[in-house]
Formats: structure tokens, sequence, C-alpha cells
């Protein structure tokens, strides 16, 4: 058996060692009261009966988990939020990578136009938030009344147990800006001696965009398709202030579920459980992002 | 040679002029249109803001008011007995800068540590700066508030306020990428001056940094004004609520919610956000860039 040989650190580099831990401190403070700790007690606080006082808790294992899991509303805000996500994925991120190609076209004022592409996400929030419900008004809304003019009568949109997740992903398509740029900083970074190869062997512009732009774009893609899956998991102002849910249960996605949960009907056992299962996916997330996505994305290879 | 190339419309589309046209075209026809939509929401903000209320609810919508009646932003400002606009703006205010401050400090700390020093077990942190960096603050919510209630800090700003002052993993990632663009010369210049890691931070890294510092900055600023999940379940009293949460209780105020003057209060509120937008657009789109690409 080989023995790991510690070497011996000069006196300079333990320094410089103390320093580092001095440096990242806070960073270490935070990360165990305000994550750490909080995953574990929430691990803890899904396996009680935890209402409101944390005096008296009784010690129930998993009968939280099998409430939920037979809890049908529960499968209904999963459904529900898988829905928001295929829809942002697919819609979202194609929209946005439109938007980075237009953006990247040589036009003069296209600076202009990132900025006004830029401006809803930056103003995402409650005051956007209200302003949609009043777009998406049936009667009276600027969305059902431009779709008149061209003879289309619209739905109810939010107000509508089938369009309302149709209609927060259209409101969300409005805030694609992260992502757009994301894209456009990717596109930009594909080197212009592989157009001009793929132009010498004669490719039109889709052979070049399919056999090109793509394959050196999937890093990217693949990023910004885990960055919007995470956001879809955190759409809780528009729910709270557009929808609260309904109607019906038919905008409940997970983080409103959650909230209902710990916050109005105090069940926060259950509330835990979720939390729990919401930071279980998102681990797995992040593990795809950093693990399976170095397999099948096309890397450069260098060096 | 042009000329007669131009009569013939085939060799025209296909000669380089041409393609150059069609594509201008082709681009404007999309960029603009599009352009319209991205800018429609805030123009409804903005005409409903000015609409006497009967008109609000006037069919067909009218997007430009026939009367404009400016003084529903000061009656929307003063207008609900409970909900204090002045308060709310002052206590938005000053989390925000709070937390700018904040995260600047702890980031920057951190970013240089793991940019720039040595020490074992550095791999091992910053695999988890990164495994926590796309983790939505929502997941911890229910043991941050009892957290938080234990410590008695619920309806008070602390549970917004002090987190910030302990780093942020996607601040920490983005800056920490800056940071290793500076080369190492000036590093080692400082050092054989004898100039200590602090000195090296304070006189060669912040300066060098100020654009990606200030990206940071605004990243911060449009976070901390537009949050909305951390004060609604944090702070009860109106005194202490900051402007989204304002904004809401506008909506269920009266069962009638009226909307020129809830649409008045929004457009100020949204106003800061978009004054810091337009100021440090270059910073903002740069340091988004960065966070995807630059890996």
């Amino acid at each position: 058996m080989l023995r790991r040989i510690r070497r011996p650190i000069s006196p300079s580099a333990k320094r410089e060692e103390r320093i580092f831990y001095l440096f990242i401190l806070p960073w270490l403070i935070g990360l165990v009261v305000f994550s750490i700790g909080p995953v574990f007690g929430m691990l803890g606080l899904s396996f009680t009966d935890w209402r409101i006082s944390l005096d008296d808790l009784q010690f129930i294992g998993l009968d939280n988990y099998a409430k939920l899991f037979s809890d049908p509303i529960f499968w209904t805000s999963v459904g529900n939020t898988l829905y928001i996500v295929v829809g942002r994925v697919v819609f979202g991120v194609s929209f946005a990578l439109l938007l980075a190609i237009l953006l990247n076209q040589k036009v003069p004022g296209i600076a202009f136009f990132r900025a006004v592409y830029y401006l809803p996400t930056v103003t995402a929030g409650v005051a956007v938030a209200l302003v949609w419900i009043w777009i998406f008004n049936p009667r009276l809304g600027i969305l059902n009344y431009t779709l008149k003019q061209i003879g289309i009568q619209g739905p109810d949109w939010i107000f509508s147990k089938t369009w309302v997740k149709p209609s927060l992903i259209i409101m969300s398509m409005f805030s694609v800006g992260p992502i757009m740029i994301i894209l456009l900083a990717g596109l930009q970074g594909v080197p212009k001696e592989l157009y001009e190869s793929a132009e010498i062997d004669g490719a039109g512009r889709w052979a070049k965009f399919r056999n090109v732009t793509l394959p050196m774009l999937s890093p990217v893609l693949f990023f910004v398709i885990i960055i919007s899956v995470v956001s879809s998991f955190q759409n809780f102002t528009e729910i709270r202030v557009m929808t609260e849910g309904g109607p019906g249960e038919s905008s409940n996605v997970l983080i409103w579920y959650l909230w209902e949960n710990a916050f109005i009907f105090l069940q926060l056992g259950i509330a835990a459980a979720v939390a729990w299962i919401m930071f279980v996916i998102l681990m797995v997330l992040t593990g795809i992002q950093f693990r399976v996505g170095r397999r099948w994305v096309y890397y450069e290879v260098d060096s | 040679m042009t000329a007669r190339k131009r009569k013939d419309g085939v060799a025209w589309r296909q000669s380089k002029e041409g393609r150059r046209v069609i594509g201008y075209v082709l681009t404007f026809a999309l960029l603009i249109p599009l352009g319209i939509a991205f800018i429609l929401p805030f123009f409804v903000m903005l005409s409903t803001a000015l609409k006497p209320l009967n008109q609000v609810f006037a069919f067909p919508p009218r997007l430009i008011p026939e009367t404009l009646q400016w003084e529903n932003f000061a009656d929307g400002w003063y207008g609900y007995g409970y909900v204090n606009f002045t308060t709310c703006t002052w206590n938005s205010l000053k989390i925000t800068i709070n937390n700018i401050i904040g995260n600047l400090v702890s980031c920057t700390l951190a970013a240089y540590a793991f940019a720039r020093l040595k020490a074992r077990g550095k791999n091992f942190f910053f695999a988890i700066v990164l495994a926590t960096m796309l983790l939505p603050n929502e997941a911890l919510v229910v043991p941050q508030y009892i957290l938080f209630n234990k410590l008695g800090w619920l309806d008070t700003h602390l549970p917004l306020m002090v987190p910030p002052w302990f780093g942020w993993a996607f601040f920490i990632f983005l800056l920490r990428q800056f940071f290793l663009t500076i080369p190492e010369e000036l590093v080692d210049a400082a050092k054989i001056d004898g100039a200590g890691h602090a000195r090296i931070l304070l006189q060669i890294f912040i300066p060098l940094s100020k654009p990606a510092l200030a990206t940071l900055a605004i990243f911060a600023f449009i976070g901390n004004w537009n949050n909305f999940f951390g004060p609604l379940l944090y702070l009860r009293t109106p005194d202490v609520q900051t402007l989204p949460v304002c904004l809401v209780q506008y909506q269920g105020a009266y069962g009638n919610t009226e909307w020129h003057l809830m649409m008045a209060v929004a457009t100020i509120a949204v106003i800061p956000v978009l004054l810091i937008f337009i100021f440090g657009q270059r910073y903002f789109v740069e340091g988004i860039a960065t966070s995807g690409v630059k890996r």
C-alpha cells in the first residue's frame, strides 16, 4: 500500500492558506448558517409533525412524505411545474435563440434593440406582473382586443383553466433577457474560420446553422436550458400576484404548493418535505449540468 | 455592370449587395415588431397610469389616453390610508443599498481567495461554490424562516439585510472569473515591493475590476429592488414593508382595484430600475455574457 505523503509546507505557504480561509470565512459562515444548516434542518423537520411550535415535535418518520404522495393536489402541482418547465425550455429557449440570432446581425442600431429586448427582464417583478393581469384581461385587455382586430376570438388567458399555464409561459418569454445575452455571447464566440470553410464547401444558411452554429453553441445551449429549468421553479411572484394557483389548481406549481402549506395551511412538516424534494431536484439538475453536460456537448479540442 | 444586374431581379438577389439589402430588410422586419412587443407592457402601464378610472375600463381600450391625468401619480402615492409609499420606498432603498455593499465586500474577498490564493481544500470549497451557484433561495426558505424566527428577526429588515454580507456563490463565481484575467506579473511586482494580500486586493484588483464590480452592483440593485418573496415572508407591519409588497397591498386594498392609481405607483417603482439599466447597460450585458460562456 502506498501511503499518502504530505509535502511539508513552507511558512509563507501556511500564511497564504490562513489568508485564504480568512477571506472565504464570511461566505463559509453564510454557507453553513443560511444554506447547509437549513438544508439539514429541513430534512429533519420533514420527519416531524411540526405545525407551528417547535417545542413538542413528534417524530413521525415518512408520514409527511406518504401524505404528500397521496395528495392529488401535490401531483397536480408537480404536473403544472413540469408543464411550465417544458414550455419555458421549448418556447423560451428557442425564442431566446431567435432573438440572439437577430441581435447578432450586423445592422445599424443593434445595441438599441438589444437594450429594448432586455428591458422587460430587469423590470420583471410585482409592478409588471400587475400590468400583465391587465394585458390578459379577456374583455378589456389589449391582447384580446388586438386578436379581435385580426378576427381571432381570444381565450380567457389567466382566467381559464386551460390557458393559464400557456399565459404564464408567454409572459415568461418576455423576460428571457439573460439567456438571450448568454446565447448571443455564445454566437459571437463561434470562430469565423468555421463559417468561412463551410462556405467554401458550399453550405447555405441552414446548413451553416445546422452544422456549425448549433454544435458550437451546444455547451451554451445546455447551460441555458439548465438555467431556465431552475428559474421555472422560482416563478413565485407571477403566481402570487396574478393567479394564486388558480383558477382551481390549474396554476398551482411546486413553489406555490410549498408556500400555501408553510404559510397559509401552517403544515410546516409537509412544506419541509416539499422543500426537500425541490432541493434534491435542483441539486440533481446542477449535477447534470456539470457532469452529463460535458459528455454530449461539443467542446473544442484544445491543447 | 451592376445596373444591368439590377434589372435582372434574380441575379441582383444573388449578388453580394442584393443579399445584404435583403438581409437588412428581413432583419428589421423582425427586429422592429419584436421591439414594439417588448415595450408594450410599459406602454400599457404608463398609459393606464395617466387615465381617469372610467377610461381604464373603456372599450375599445385606448393605448393613448384622451386626457392625461398627471395627478394620478400624486394620488396613488398618498392615496391609501395604511399603505405609505414614502416609507416603502425608503425601506426598499435602504435594504437595496446595504445589500449591494454587503455583497460586494464579502464576494470580493472570497473571489480573490479563489482566484489568487493557494490553499489545501480550495478545490473542494470551489466545488461547493459551483454546486450552490444555481440553487435558488426559495428552496431553503422554510428552515431559514425558523432560523430568523428563533433569532427574533421577524418583522425587521435583518433577515433581508444580514445574509448579503455572507457572500453569494453566483457573484463569487463571476468575480473570480474576472480576477483570473488580471495579469500575474502585476501581482508579482507588487509582492516584490512588499505588498500583502490586502494591499494587492485594494490597490490592484479592485481598481482594475471596476467594470465587473459595477456589473455586480447593478445585478444586486435590480434583484433586491424587485425582491418580493423575502419581504412578503418576513415582514408584517406596514412600517417595514418594501415597495413590491406595498404594490400588492394596493391590489387587494378594497374589493375594486383602482387600476389607474396602482399603475401610477407601479410606474414610479419601475423608474429606478429603468434608469440603472439604461446607464449601466454596457456592464450588465458583459457581465451576463461572462456567466455563461467563459467557464
